[in-house]
């Protein structure tokens, strides 16, 4: 298990102090401008070297991410957009960071706007999120104060701004275009790549879109050595990670871990086991709602990584928002409830979302009930595979996803129901 | 989903003066030109004030930003957050329904939200106090099943516990926010399994609850007092460093006419050109023709009288290019004033920004300043003391 002192986000709980003054006592702020000092290569460099993969979800390299940013302005100004629409369904980590552990976010953003030449950074946080909105606003206020932020930022000669915006309830803006049309004060919908936002991003400026978590990691990896990150987890899944483990575990938790933790270790560790016992375990989605479900006898091995739950179980570790289901739920509806979420959420830009998105809700609607033919199933993977990589953003992969992880997983427990439902029987893995 | 404004509007809106406040400070967010960007957070501003989004609020934000009122309305009826039918006068309550919130017992919620309040999601109540919706997944998984009711997020809850909350809520209380079983924000219920020695220092609640708790603004109307936007960006000198260390932001992109308006355009444009074939010819070559010659335009090694003009009255100079342009020899409005195209070739050619003269005008601006008239720019930045130091 990760020892304390190896952990990055110290105030998760916020049972420390949250003030500026509590941030600086547990490490945070230290030497800031001597790290700016080192200048943008080294700085990318050592994210490239801690091996630190993008904590938002698709798991792409950090360092190399910021290396696409223009070295030379070519007279347009540059700018890091925060991603805080924290909306995938099961993810709830990095609310605790801004509201809790906000410093780890404000210095981290300060250093990676320097790395790649920005002068101005927005944080585009989830509209719901008000409270923690205030919170982080607080924080803000107060690094202006102690002159952290602003003019000549942390006496480190770099002028730097920070902004907080904030959304109005829309999951699609945590894509990263999306998110872009939406802070220009227009709707979320998602624009075609290239250009990617690198070369025109916010305001047809290069940008850089990054999770919270990838950024509230930076300083602390800078400060303790790419070398100390990349120790935890196994080669190409390195470094410490925020899982948020809901569901039917006995003690539902967000905790710091290592990479590559065991599931079996990160339940019993800090959720108390399963509720009903290890027998009693049903399914996982291990990465939030868009990627497929696992079967539980799958899962106790598992080992929570980006490389593993793709590779072994055609799954993914998305945003690490680990959901678990025991052998009282109803897996059928629990997959229809992500259906009907994809549903409300496509932006309704292209059509086979669009479309798709409510055929596939229709159809799990049905298969809930039992009211289908067995035909259906294959008719229902047939749709999911149209929409499939045939849509601008990820959300038509991700309307897709769950709903063939279900098909590939619970298929008998979807034909004994509609057999059931026909013959008035109750069927043999219902009557278990 | 279908989202349309209410079939019954309210006559006018207007921010409270402290609302209005906080709504400029927002704008400063954002680069000249880009106060576009503030819809969303101004829009959610007006909700807060009146409970739900109304025409009269629309039109008032657009005109506030400059923007089309369908852009605003796309804008309001995009969002799921805005609220377009009136709500509950004392709240409206959002159950999350979400998969890690359905299998933790979100239905019962909502069971008890159709017991209590209205059946149907959006309708209020018989006694107008409450309406509810479900709505997508609020981000608090490992405390579902959870509502959020005002500002605040009541987590950890079951039918019982929120059947007690609703009726608190009713006799004009409001019940403490955050986990109601005892937890203190997402850590392990039954105790810490990490952190342990971090635990020194807390406050009696959690981040979020400790500031409901202290501003005590939950189910309340926003007047703009609660929160205050400071805006330590903004320097003493008006200037916000950050902005002022780089280029100048791009532009947004002109807004197309509508396509009546571009027909109609067209068919002008087409009806001398038929007349005026031959003239095309001649003026083919031109196009052709290399990019104008650059020409050294009158430069002094200092400022006349050592009184320069003050540049940044010209739209599209700031204190950066001001700098430029007195290095490279011009102090008064009325050399800018005396360019030609060759000059200001030259000039272009030696700004990092290229195509700004013709943009924003300069010489234009320059001849009225220096025959000592004001342009709009002028008067503005003047009155509102953009660049006083």
């Amino acid at each position: 298990m990760l020892k304390d002192q190896d952990r990055i986000f110290t105030n998760l709980y916020g049972m420390h102090d949250r003030t500026l003054k509590g941030a600086q006592a547990r490490g945070h702020w230290d030497g800031t401008a001597a790290i700016l000092a080192k200048g943008r290569d080294w700085i990318v460099q050592s994210m490239k070297d801690s091996g630190l993969r993008g904590r938002g979800g698709a798991g792409f390299p950090t360092g190399l991410k910021w290396s696409f940013m223009p070295k030379e302005s070519d007279g347009r100004p540059a700018y890091l957009v925060i991603n805080a629409d924290e909306s995938e369904p099961g993810t709830c980590k990095d609310r605790e960071i801004m509201r809790h552990d906000p410093h780890t976010l404000i210095e981290g953003a300060l250093i990676a706007s320097f790395a790649m030449n920005a002068h101005t950074c927005y944080i585009y946080i989830r509209g719901e999120y008000i409270r923690e909105k205030e919170a982080l606003q607080n924080a803000i206020d107060e690094a202006y104060d102690a002159g952290l932020l602003g003019k000549n930022a942390a006496n480190s000669g770099w002028d730097f701004d920070l902004f907080l915006h904030h959304g109005a309830g829309a999951y699609i803006c945590g894509e990263e275009t999306a998110l872009i049309e939406s802070l220009e004060g227009k709707k979320g919908m998602p624009r075609m790549k290239p250009p990617f936002p690198a070369g025109a991003g916010l305001y047809g400026c290069p940008s850089t879109v990054n999770n919270v978590e990838s950024i509230a990691v930076v300083p602390t990896i800078l400060r303790r050595g790419p070398e100390w990150f990349s120790s935890f987890g196994r080669p190409n899944n390195v470094g410490t990670k925020l899982f948020g483990i809901s569901g039917h575990v006995n003690n539902p938790c967000v905790v710091e871990e290592a990479m590559s933790i065991s599931f079996e270790e990160l339940i019993d560790k800090h959720c108390g086991g399963i509720k009903g016992g290890w027998d009693n375990l049903l399914a996982v989605i291990p990465g939030g709602s868009s990627v497929p479900c696992v079967r539980g006898e799958n899962m106790r091995d598992a080992i929570m990584d980006f490389d593993y739950l793709r590779n072994d179980l055609g799954s993914g570790l998305g945003t690490a928002a680990v959901i678990v289901m025991d052998k009282q739920t109803d897996i059928i509806k629990a997959i229809w409830r992500l259906a009907k979420f994809y549903k409300h959420e496509s932006c309704g830009q292209c059509t086979p979302c669009r479309e798709g998105t409510g055929w596939m809700m229709r159809v799990m609607d049905r298969l809930v009930k039992g009211e289908a033919e067995i035909e259906e199933i294959d008719m229902l993977w047939d749709v999911t595979k149209q929409v499939e990589g045939h849509t601008i953003c990820a959300l038509g992969d991700a309307a897709a996803w769950p709903i063939q992880g279900l098909i590939r997983n619970f298929r008998e427990e979807i034909e004994d129901r509609i057999k059931a439902n026909k013959t008035g029987r109750m069927g043999a893995m219902a009557a278990e | 989903m279908l989202r349309r404004l209410h079939s019954e509007q309210p006559d006018s809106f207007a921010f409270t003066p402290a609302n209005l406040a906080w709504a400029e400070g927002q704008i400063t967010k954002y680069p000249d030109g880009r106060q576009a960007s503030a819809v969303i957070p101004l829009l959610w501003r007006a909700q807060e004030q009146e409970g739900w989004l109304s025409k009269p609020a629309i039109e008032l934000v657009a005109d506030m930003l400059g923007m089309s009122y369908i852009r605003v309305l796309e804008v309001a009826s995009f969002y799921f957050m805005f609220q377009l039918q009136p709500v509950g006068s004392v709240a409206h309550i959002q159950i999350c329904g979400t998969t890690s919130c359905m299998i933790c017992g979100a239905e019962d919620l909502v069971a008890v939200c159709q017991e209590k309040i209205a059946n149907k999601p959006h309708e209020v109540s018989t006694d107008g106090k409450f309406s509810w919706e479900e709505v997508e997944c609020l981000g608090s998984c490992t405390n579902a099943p959870m509502a959020q009711i005002g500002k605040d997020y009541y987590e950890d809850l079951t039918a019982a516990s929120f059947t007690k909350l609703l009726d608190e809520l009713n006799a004009g209380k409001v019940p403490t926010p955050g986990p109601q079983n005892g937890r203190y924000s997402s850590e392990p219920l039954s105790g810490l399994t990490t952190l342990q020695e971090y635990e020194s220092g807390k406050t009696k609640y959690n981040a979020s609850v400790q500031l409901a708790s202290d501003i005590g603004d939950t189910v309340k109307r926003i007047q703009g007092d609660e929160v205050p936007l400071l805006t330590p960006w903004v320097g003493k000198d008006g200037v916000v460093a950050g902005r002022a260390a780089e280029a100048p932001t791009p532009p947004a992109p002109a807004t197309p006419k509508p396509a009546a308006k571009q027909a109609e355009e067209a068919k002008k444009a087409a009806k001398p050109a038929k007349k005026a074939a031959p003239v095309k010819k001649t003026a083919a070559p031109k196009a052709d023709a290399p990019a104008i010659a650059e020409a050294e335009p009158e430069v002094l090694k200092a400022a006349r009288d050592g009184k320069a003009d003050d540049l940044k009255l010209l739209k599209g100079v700031g204190p950066k290019l001001e700098q430029t342009l007195n290095e490279l020899g011009f102090f008064h409005f009325d050399q800018v004033a005396a360019w030609g195209e060759a000059e200001v070739s030259w000039v272009d050619a030696r700004l990092t920004f290229k195509g700004r003269i013709e943009r924003d005008g300069w010489i234009d601006q320059a001849k009225k300043l220096a025959a000592g008239e004001e342009t709009e720019f002028a008067k503005r930045a003047k009155d509102e003391g953009t660049y006083d130091k």
